[in-house]
């Protein structure tokens, strides 16, 4: 887990989250993890759809005083 | 206190101009200096490539002489930086000169990375340097109908750009009378029309109204002659494909290992590079988690000029960055709107008016006194 990089997309609006990982994602190398953490509610479903829809993989979400965190993996 | 400035863009001309007004008694007296280093002796107002792309604007009209934006007091100097020594405060730039430094800030912007794309070098238009745009108009210009596809890569400098290009392309049209043999197809990487939830809630009707069809969650993959593939396992066909593409910082930046991507981490306040305390990062060249716009690098600039102004006044910063970003929105048909948030407040754009889209024309001009400092 000590390698898991952070994404630290609280409290901004543009480009946000999602986008924030995907520029993210492009330079992570496959096998890679990356904790994301949003104040964005929409996170908690647009992140997963992506990774979804491309076939990564999530592997944890969770909301804590606001903040969301969830962590995928880049399969591919 | 020597202050080194890398990078005579949006951010790095209005940071000089600032401190050189702020510390005109220390600059006087040789107590500090401000050395800025550039790329090229001319400034481009890089939004008018928008307008050259299709055709609104001579090239010419989109430069100033660097020299001529600048107080007096700065010393500037077309010397590309080619090392950057941080443990030894010092950079060397392609003269082979090194110059040393107690202070430096970095704001070498961001660049197209069209090369990560497979194809899309190769067929698809671009309109982020000179070259791109007039290519792009040229292509518009030849062009009697068929499918139009835009496509955008992540990340890329101005927010703003996709939509905008889209709804000047319907103008472009329509001033040439073809608009009814072209099909325009929008494509965005994350699940609504833009980043902006306001501004998606707004184009989304937009482009039903003009029968313009588009695609969300779509990332560009790959580009062969006939269509753009999708990470998400789509293809968009197209006869014109009109591109964003997905950008990365120098690679100066890159190699001398500052920042994935050549981004590099950033404190979100301070905008200080994480880890050290006299190197400073502005503008496109931070991996911020905001909008890479000529906004973003001014508001910064403000801000940083106050800190170090004060930290060789009363040896402590004063004022923290609040992540303040404001854009205008071009919406086509003479109508214009604008964006503006911080770390704190999400943006509210009121619905585009012919006023707004005044300002924003008359603000081409303006650039130049913002850039000055003066605005
Ligand atoms: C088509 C288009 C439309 C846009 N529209 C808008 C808009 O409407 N509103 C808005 O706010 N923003 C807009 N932008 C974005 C805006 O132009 C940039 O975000 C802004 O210029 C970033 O400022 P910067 O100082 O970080 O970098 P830049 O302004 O790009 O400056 C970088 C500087 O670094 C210099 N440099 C590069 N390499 C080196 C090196 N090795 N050594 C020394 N110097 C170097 C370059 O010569 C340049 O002077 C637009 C951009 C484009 C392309």
């Amino acid at each position: 887990m000590a390698d898991r990089k952070i994404v630290d997309a609280k409290n901004t609006f543009c480009p946000g989250p999602l986008m924030e990982l995907i520029a993210n994602m492009k330079q992570a190398e496959v096998g890679d993890e990356l904790l994301v953490l949003s104040t964005d509610e929409g996170s908690a479903n647009d992140i997963p759809e992506w990774i979804n829809k491309v076939g990564h993989e999530v592997i944890e979400s969770s909301e804590d005083a606001g903040v969301w965190s969830i962590v995928v993996k880049k399969t591919k | 206190m020597k202050i080194l400035i890398v990078g005579g863009g949006m951010g790095g001309t209005i940071l000089a101009n600032n401190l050189a007004r702020k510390l005109r008694n220390e600059l006087k007296s040789g107590k500090a200096s401000i050395t800025m280093l550039s790329a090229s002796d001319k400034h481009m107002y890089q939004p008018g490539l928008l307008y050259v792309a299709v055709g609104k604007m001579n090239p010419s009209e989109m430069y100033r002489d660097q020299v001529s934006l600048l107080e007096p007091s700065i010393e500037f100097k077309v010397d590309p930086v080619t090392e950057f020594n941080l443990d030894d405060k010092n950079v060397k730039a392609k003269s082979g000169t090194t110059y040393n430094y107690d202070i430096i800030v970095i704001a070498t912007g961001s660049r197209t990375h069209a090369e990560g794309t497979p194809g899309l070098a190769e067929y698809a238009e671009q309109f982020y340097t000179e070259a791109d745009a007039v290519k792009m108009y040229k292509k518009l210009e030849a062009f009697e109908g068929g499918k139009v596809v835009v496509a955008v890569g992540v990340p890329h400098k101005c927010p703003m750009a996709p939509l905008e290009i889209t709804f000047m392309l319907v103008d472009y049209f329509k001033q040439r009378g073809i608009w009814d043999k072209v099909q325009l197809h929008y494509t965005y990487p994350i699940g609504r029309t833009h980043s902006l939830e306001p501004v998606a809630k707004w184009a989304t009707p937009e482009f039903e109204r003009l029968g313009i069809t588009y695609e969300t969650l779509f990332n560009m993959k790959e580009v062969n002659e006939n269509a753009v593939v999708s990470e998400e396992g789509t293809e968009a066909e197209y006869d014109l494909l009109i591109t964003v593409p997905a950008h990365k910082g120098m690679q100066v930046i890159e190699d001398a290992g500052l920042g994935a991507g050549g981004f590099i981490p950033t404190d979100r306040k301070r905008l200080n590079m994480e880890g050290r305390e006299n190197v400073y990062v502005l503008g496109d060249t931070t991996n911020l988690p905001i909008s890479k716009a000529g906004s973003t690098a001014h508001f910064e600039a403000e801000a940083l000029a106050e800190n170090i102004a004060s930290l060789m006044t009363i040896g402590t910063a004063t004022r923290d960055y609040d992540g303040k970003v404001f854009c205008f929105i071009e919406a086509g048909d003479g109508k214009a709107t604008y964006a503006m948030f911080n770390y704190q407040n999400p943006p509210d754009p009121k619905a585009p008016t012919a006023g707004i889209h005044m300002f924003k024309t008359a603000y081409n001009k303006m650039y130049w006194a913002s850039a000055r400092g003066l605005l």
